[in-house]
């Protein structure tokens, strides 16, 4: 069920996140995750920030104590990968506002990409709390996205969360679709600002995982589980729940706030 | 059509497909939405006396489409915190039944009280979890330990109490006949098989906890063996539970001896939509075959002449 890849490459992408890269050939699409394991360590959900072509990539932000054993991990050094799950982004429409919070990011650039290698326009709204932790800004210029930076501290770009930019950017230009990923509170802000133009959003989520393979319910997101219905939610699927923005369930299955 | 709703341990059945514990049943959401794809009734997540995150992950291990090996570590909510899914799934219409497990006699029969508080319309005891005294040994490894943790049970609730029986050891029926003993309403036959996976490149177990137990297709053969037997000495209802992909697997628990089934593992493969299928296709089978009611199949294959007792 599980390859043993060794990683291939190692980048620090910012302080708290850094990507790896590892032989992986099964067939990926972005809004897919892995679920990576670190052998004596930990096994979990990450969603792939590089989803094409034999070698993948998963770009890990230290929180847990896992995760920041990953953050250490050099390369040569094996991990466990299974996968790909979930669903994807779907790429069809042609004006794509990409609004990403911190890591958010690594979710959202392989989207871009193929959004922008397929003729679309991408802008990306990209945020994080400090400019050091702005996460794949050369990347998404690069793929030939425009890209509006804002800072919590007005390091760089403007100054305050992402979610004003967005604001402004939904005001002033009319978008097919949003693609989302970040703090669960600020998505929910993103759907706010998009659904009443009539913009569709699509969120990223993440719950704990343990199988997920859609059998164990800790990832339960009220009638929904994230491993098989999502990641990818669409905002009118979340808007509904008493649980979105507000409530996650812990490693017991504990309804606990977010 | 054939009749396919059952009545097991005092409970009114409308199909004998019952979601097994341990798939979907951390939160009411989950139970109601499998209620509402057809189960016959949903059984709870094993739930103890405190909150329990169980293993780390890795916590499953899958073969194809015919195995799957769990080393979850019985993580749930705790009994102070899950009545609040129970009332979600019971608003739906959901027949419920709660499952517990504990270390001691004692401590199931306090859990046994606190669930059936809850609306709850039966039972079901997680033998196989860890003896609180045996260093790891399941709980419901002996007869005798098994006569005492459903006397304990029983001797508290009113409520049918269904015991699960362990398939790791050399005498299932032993261990059903105990459960009888202590005043079960029903049995149900199998819980996982001890198994374990071994990374030949990493040369540890694949399983952060190590050994697990194995479910699916794979243990069908070994579950109706357990129900055979235990037909065979027990008068007490048998719910059969083991590898159950099929109408076909279903209606062999039942020649075999048992009057409702479990479901558990094909929702992993398959969805809850499972459910709608298995009652369409038992239906249709039972038709087939001849049978006007799913309860007049129950042990038919023990019928049969010159098959020697199990």
């Amino acid at each position: 069920m599980r390859a043993v890849v060794p990683v291939t490459e190692r980048v620090d992408e910012t302080p708290s996140t850094v990507t790896l890269r590892f032989p992986y050939s099964a067939a990926a699409d972005p809004g897919q995750f892995v679920m990576v394991w670190l052998p004596g360590d930990d096994e979990l959900p990450v969603s792939l920030s590089y989803t094409d072509g034999p070698s993948k990539g998963v770009t890990i932000k230290a929180m847990g104590a896992t995760s920041r054993h990953a953050l250490s991990i050099r390369t040569g050094a094996r991990v466990g990968i299974r996968g790909p799950y979930g669903n994807r982004f779907d790429l069809s429409p042609r004006k794509v506002l990409v609004v990403s919070g911190g890591s958010g990011a690594a979710v959202l650039a392989p989207a871009a990409e193929r959004a922008c290698g397929s003729g679309s326009s991408v802008t990306v709204a990209l945020g994080a709390t400090r400019a050091p932790e702005l996460l794949f800004k050369e990347r998404f210029r690069a793929m030939g996205a425009r890209v509006e930076v804002a800072t919590d501290d007005g390091s760089e770009g403007v100054k305050g969360f992402v979610t004003a930019l967005a604001e402004r950017l939904l005001a002033s230009e009319r978008f097919d679709v949003v693609w989302t990923c970040g703090p669960e509170v600020m998505m929910k802000k993103v759907i706010a600002a998009a659904s009443p133009r009539s913009v569709p959003v699509f969120c990223s989520m993440e719950r704990h995982m343990k199988c997920a393979l859609g059998m164990c319910d800790a990832c339960a997101l009220g009638p929904y589980h994230v491993c098989v219905d999502g990641p990818v939610f669409p905002a009118a699927k979340l808007e509904g729940l008493s649980d979105f923005g507000a409530f996650h369930r812990d490693s017991s299955g504990r309804r606990v706030p977010l | 059509m054939a009749e396919l709703a059952v009545r097991c341990a005092g409970l009114e059945l409308r199909n004998p497909f019952l979601l097994a514990s341990g798939i979907w049943g951390e939160s009411g959401e989950s139970l109601a939405g499998a209620w509402k794809a057809g189960a016959g009734g949903v059984i709870t997540k094993s739930i103890g006396s405190l909150p329990r995150a169980g293993y780390p992950n890795p916590t499953v291990e899958t073969y194809e489409r015919w195995g799957l090996l769990n080393a979850m570590g019985l993580p749930n909510p705790g009994i102070d915190e899950y009545p609040r899914e129970i009332e979600i799934a019971r608003r739906s219409g959901a027949t419920v039944i709660g499952s517990v497990f504990g270390g001691s006699p004692e401590e199931f029969a306090h859990l046994a009280v606190r669930m059936a508080a809850t609306g709850v319309v039966a039972l079901e005891l997680n033998l196989s979890c860890p003896h609180a005294e045996g260093y790891g040994t399941e709980i419901g490894g002996t007869p005798e330990d098994v006569e005492k943790v459903v006397r304990a049970v029983t001797q508290k609730v009113a409520l049918p109490v269904i015991a699960k029986i362990t398939p790791n050891t050399a005498d299932a029926a032993a261990l059903a006949l105990a459960a009888q003993r202590g005043g079960a309403a029903a049995v149900s036959a199998i819980n996982t098989l001890r198994a374990i996976a071994i990374d030949v490149h990493l040369q540890r177990p694949v399983l952060a906890h190590g050994l697990g137990g194995l479910s699916g297709p794979a243990i069908k053969p070994v579950g109706l063996a357990c129900v055979w037997q235990i037909f065979e000495k027990v008068k007490i209802p048998i719910i059969g539970v083991g590898g159950i992909a099929s109408a076909q697997d279903a209606l062999e628990y039942v020649m075999a001896g048992a009057r409702a089934l479990e479901v558990g593992t094909q929702v992993t493969f398959d969805g809850v939509a499972v459910f709608g299928r298995l009652v369409r296709e038992l239906s249709a089978l039972l038709d087939e075959l001849g049978f006007a009611r799913l309860e007049d199949a129950v042990g038919v294959a023990h019928r049969a002449s010159s098959v020697p007792p199990g």
